[in-house]
């Protein structure tokens, strides 16, 4: 069952130079990377699609001047593309007047910055309060909302603090109540966690994936660590030079990378971490089974189960019908990456 | 460090070379060849743009009108319009409430008492910055109320009450617009730089004009001098706002309205409130000008005291303006850090005890004055006075020093000041055109080069010729004193922290001096003349020499100094080839603000017998002769203006190289 699509791009273009717009009408919507840089135009952006889905963790990652930056700002139109189509629940974006994009940011939109960007003269809950003060929601209705997210994100007892008392994580959780505080359909998060220290980006991970599984938003997440974007994603886009190499899921990524520079960031990652039971499985036996197991738990969660039993399991689909078997032997292969499954 | 290129060393040396034939020799080609024009800018050739201002100006002040609203009238309106709050607040302060003028007044409520204000002040400053805080205020205002300056201090407070906010309002007002329109910008630059290099003499004439001797006047003229730091900073810290919180207000749905007011503007206040800190102190800068015109207050003090050359006086009036400044400098700054606190529970009266207090004591004060007079005024038989101590210090100075001094002053008019002053008149004029375009042009390109040539033509078709180059002659010497004696000790400031305490409190002093301070004792020890002015120039124009060094040796990368270190440099080594190449910009900078220090105050040691500039727009502004103000205040601008170009240029191809 397909959910339904809440932002979708097309031919998505951002060029930065002199006669950017111009430059792509004469070079037919489609010009080659010589002709940009003969023409000493930078392409943030090349001709990207994205297609999201209500609901899910969608993450683009890149590194740093692949043009994700540029790209989520165009998302959300913080800066307008220099051509292609961008569509919000089917409404065309680039098509809003102003008042209408205020409007659509006041009650369907959120985002998170890299480096919190909290207004420095607003104390935590007059920030995470922030997009409600400028509906002109009185203070008191707009103070209470803001301490219910507040609680939300783990904050409660430090919504009187200003921004320079609280900890990189703890101003991060104060610009995620402010991003949620509008309840958004789409929630965009430009590398949230990339400014604070690794230990703290995981636990943010959590909490991020803790909210998630309460509020199930639809989540563009930017991010330049592949191991983040293994951890959160349903779906990645790997960004390069503006353009978009492949988008799949984490599985798919790790098992067909589409070239080498998308296989130079999957070697390290652990397949077992990200190899899902359903993909391993060898055809059905005739028997017998240690137990069943549903094919979406991934390899490395069921590893001890199946590695301490003497007899395969079976693996369920989703709809509870067998889909094949596995045994101690396969998940020890995938463990080790002896042989890449399928 | 760079290595001169053999073309710059010839264009530099073929340039001085000329220059100083063409000096020490000029009088004699003058004489052979019989042009006379060489020497001494032809009269027929003069532009008289002086008579010409002075005719616009009399035709805006008598004529002009905007359909039935005449020009003097809305200028008139202006000044009702702003001096009604003055008044108040200076009845309230100092002169009490009257009803009917002159001879019917009837007293209604006399001034408040000196009390409640110290207390006021008192207790805003300990809400604002603790005991500590308190506790220097308090002790300012006792200072103006132990030597007597209590009235003159309460005048200048009130004057100080208005421009300050409007100063500030405007500021921001113009700095948002020239955020918002790339127009008003590029406008507003050079009008800001001539308000900010335009000596004040030259502007007090007009301005003396349109709204005639008294408040109204003093407050233009103040605000004149001060906003533009405000517009400055303002456009700077509303640029200056991370691109990321200007998202995050996008995001939350700010119309473009909120996302400036609710965003930008707030994010940006650290920044205003540096703005803020900068009207106060050129505000308190302008008290003494501002009494020429009718400001009244501790100026007028100061002002009195060095017409009749009172050294007691001037330098305990003086000093007022400096413990006023003080204080009203770090109540500000304590306002401006202090983070809003949370909301007291309680009712009202629970929320605000020190206003309650105040407002209590306030109504009591009033029938309470009317019983014990010491409490209305504070009474003279308490009152201090130093003066007869300043004087003895001059007198005995001028008794046993006399001869030294004396051999100082000879030897430096002797050896430095003369040969400089006739060195840079001996240059014919002409050839200074072309030096005029050939120096910004080598430095900063052949636009600041016409640029140049445009502005001396200007100065030597003004018939100023001569006037202009006693003004170069003498901020020049003061400039080069100044920064030989400034750049070591900022060098040495920024290298030792308890050097740089000693210094910041002095040079903090030295720059909340009002300028005018400085002549009287300068006066006493020097009498009038070259050496006189300066001295007093030297003093005031070391400070940002100071500042600036201190301030780029401080700010190199602690990184580079350890790479220096574990290089094996000697502390010397480190010094010549660390730590001066990489502080030069900051340095440079340093030379500019001296330069402009240097020409302002050149102007105010007219007072003092120069003959430069200063001197021009100091008679024009006794004789009300708008024109000729205008035309050498203009002159003296656009020496500042060059110079600002010339140094900023330098340092961005110095910069440029660095990094190429």
């Amino acid at each position: 069952m397909e959910q339904p699509i809440i932002l979708e791009c097309r031919n998505v273009w951002k060029l930065y130079g002199a006669q950017a717009d111009s430059f792509l009408q004469t070079h037919g919507m489609q010009p080659t990377p010589e002709a940009l840089r003969r023409a000493n135009i930078v392409s943030a952006v090349r001709n990207v699609d994205v297609t999201i889905r209500k609901g899910e963790i969608f993450v683009i990652m890149g590194l740093s001047g692949s043009g994700k930056s540029t790209l989520v700002r165009c998302l959300a139109r913080l800066i307008d593309s220099t051509a292609g189509e961008i569509r919000f629940e089917g409404r065309d974006l680039l098509a809003m007047s102003g008042p209408e994009l205020i409007a659509l940011r006041r009650h369907k939109m959120g985002m998170v910055f890299q480096h919190f960007a909290l207004l420095p003269h607003l104390t935590a809950l007059e920030n995470a309060a922030f997009p409600l003060e400028v509906q002109g929601i009185d203070r008191k209705t707009r103070l209470e909302r803001a301490m219910q997210v507040m609680e939300l994100v783990g904050l409660k007892g430090r919504e009187n603090r200003y921004p320079h008392e609280l900890s990189g994580g703890q101003q991060q959780r104060v610009g995620i109540a402010r991003s949620l505080i509008v309840e958004p359909d789409l929630w965009f998060l430009d590398e949230p966690f990339s400014a604070l220290d690794p230990l703290i980006r995981r636990e943010m991970q959590d909490e991020l994936l803790r909210l998630q599984a309460r509020l199930h938003k639809t989540i563009v997440f930017i991010t330049h660590d592949f191991d983040e974007a293994i951890r959160l994603a349903d779906r990645i886009a790997v960004m390069r030079d503006g353009a978009i190499v492949q988008t799949a899921t984490p599985e798919e990524l790790v098992l067909n990378p589409a070239d080498d520079y998308v296989a130079e960031f999957t070697q390290h990652i652990p397949r077992a971490k990200v190899v899902r039971l359903g993909t391993a499985a060898k055809p059905l036996g005739p028997g017998p089974f240690a137990g069943d197991l549903t094919a979406s738990l991934r390899v490395a969660e069921a590893a001890d189960r199946i590695e301490a039993a003497d007899l395969p399991f079976r693996v369920l689909a989703a709809d509870g019908a067998p889909m094949g078997q596995i045994d101690g032997r396969t998940v020890i292969d995938i463990l080790i990456g002896r042989e890449v499954a399928r | 460090m760079r290595r001169w290129r053999p073309a710059d060393l010839l264009f530099w040396g073929g340039l001085a070379l000329v220059t100083l034939v063409l000096s020490l020799a000029s009088k004699q080609i003058g004489v052979a060849t019989g042009w006379k024009w060489l020497t001494k800018f032809p009269k027929g050739w003069e532009l008289h743009a002086d008579r010409a201002i002075s005719a616009a100006m009399k035709w805006l002040v008598e004529d002009a009108a905007l359909g039935p609203l005449r020009f003097r009238d809305l200028t008139r309106l202006l000044s009702a319009l702003v001096e009604a709050p003055y008044f108040v607040l200076r009845d309230f302060l100092i002169d009490g409430f009257q009803i009917g003028q002159g001879q019917q007044a009837v007293p209604v409520l006399p001034h408040v008492s000196w009390l409640v204000v110290v207390l006021g002040f008192g207790l805003l400053a300990h809400r604002a910055g603790g005991f500590r805080l308190a506790a220097l205020v308090v002790a300012s205002f006792l200072y103006l109320l132990l030597f007597g300056l209590w009235e003159s201090a309460m005048v200048t407070l009130a004057s100080v009450a208005i421009a300050v906010p409007l100063g500030v309002g405007l500021g921001i007002l113009l700095g948002i617009a020239a955020f918002r329109f790339r127009w008003v910008d590029m406008a507003l630059r050079p009008v800001l730089d001539l308000m900010q290099t335009v000596p004040v003499f030259a502007y007090l004439v007009p301005i003396l004009f349109l709204f005639g001797f008294g408040a109204m006047s003093a407050l233009v003229a103040t605000i004149i001098y001060a906003m533009p730091p405000m517009v400055r900073i303002t456009t700077l810290g509303l640029r200056g706002v991370p691109e990321e919180i200007v998202e995050a207000g996008r995001m939350s749905g700010c119309t473009p309205r909120q996302n400036l007011w609710k965003v930008r503007l707030p994010a940006a206040r650290g920044m205003l409130m540096v703005g803020v800190n900068q009207v106060i102190m050129l505000t308190l800068n302008m008290v003494i000008i501002a009494s020429m015109i009718g400001a009244g207050g501790l100026g007028y003090q100061v002002l009195t005291a060095l017409r009749k050359l009172d050294v007691g006086a001037g330098v305990e009036a003086g000093f007022g303006i400096v413990i006023l400044a003080v204080a009203l400098d770090r109540l500000s700054q304590a306002i401006a850090r202090r983070s809003p606190a949370v909301p007291a529970e309680g009712g009202w009266i629970a929320r605000h005890p020190r206003s309650l207090a105040l407002l209590a004591v306030l109504l009591v004060s009033y029938p309470l004055g009317a019983l014990l007079p010491a409490l209305n005024s504070f009474p003279e038989s308490w009152q201090l006075s130093t003066g007869s101590f300043w004087q003895e210090v001059i007198s005995w100075i001028n008794l046993n020093l006399y001869d030294q001094i004396e051999a100082v002053k000879v030897f430096a008019l002797t050896w430095v000041l003369v040969p400089v002053k006739l060195f840079l008149l001996g240059i014919p004029w002409v050839w200074g055109l072309v030096l005029a375009f050939a120096i910004p042009a080598k430095i900063g390109g052949w636009r600041l080069g016409l640029m140049g040539l445009a502005m001396a033509s200007f100065i030597a078709a003004s018939g100023l010729w001569p006037e202009a180059m006693i003004t170069l002659y003498l901020c020049g010497v003061s400039v080069v004193i100044a920064m030989l004696i400034g750049v070591p000790l900022g060098v040495w400031a920024g290298q030792n922290a308890q050097a740089n305490a000693v210094l910041t409190l002095v040079i903090d002093t030295l720059q909340t001096l009002p300028t005018f301070i400085y002549l009287i004792p300068v006066v006493m020890l020097f009498r009038v003349g070259d050496f006189s002015a300066m001295i007093a120039v030297v003093l005031y124009a070391v400070v940002p020499a100071v500042r600036y060094a201190a301030h780029g040796i401080r700010s190199i990368d602690s990184q580079l100094v350890e790479a220096g270190l574990v290089s094996g440099c000697t502390p010397r080594q480190l010094l010549w080839k660390v730590k001066l190449p990489l502080a030069m910009p900051s340095i440079l900078l340093g030379l500019n603000q001296t330069i402009m220090l240097a020409l302002s105050m050149l102007v105010i040691t007219a007072l003092v017998g120069t003959r430069d500039l200063g001197q021009e727009v100091y008679i024009a502004l006794t004789k009300a002769n708008v024109g000729k103000g205008v035309v050498a205040g203009l002159a003296v601008a656009f020496l500042a203006i060059m110079s600002d170009r010339i140094i900023t240029a330098a340092v961005n191809r110095k910069r440029g190289e660095d990094h190429a």
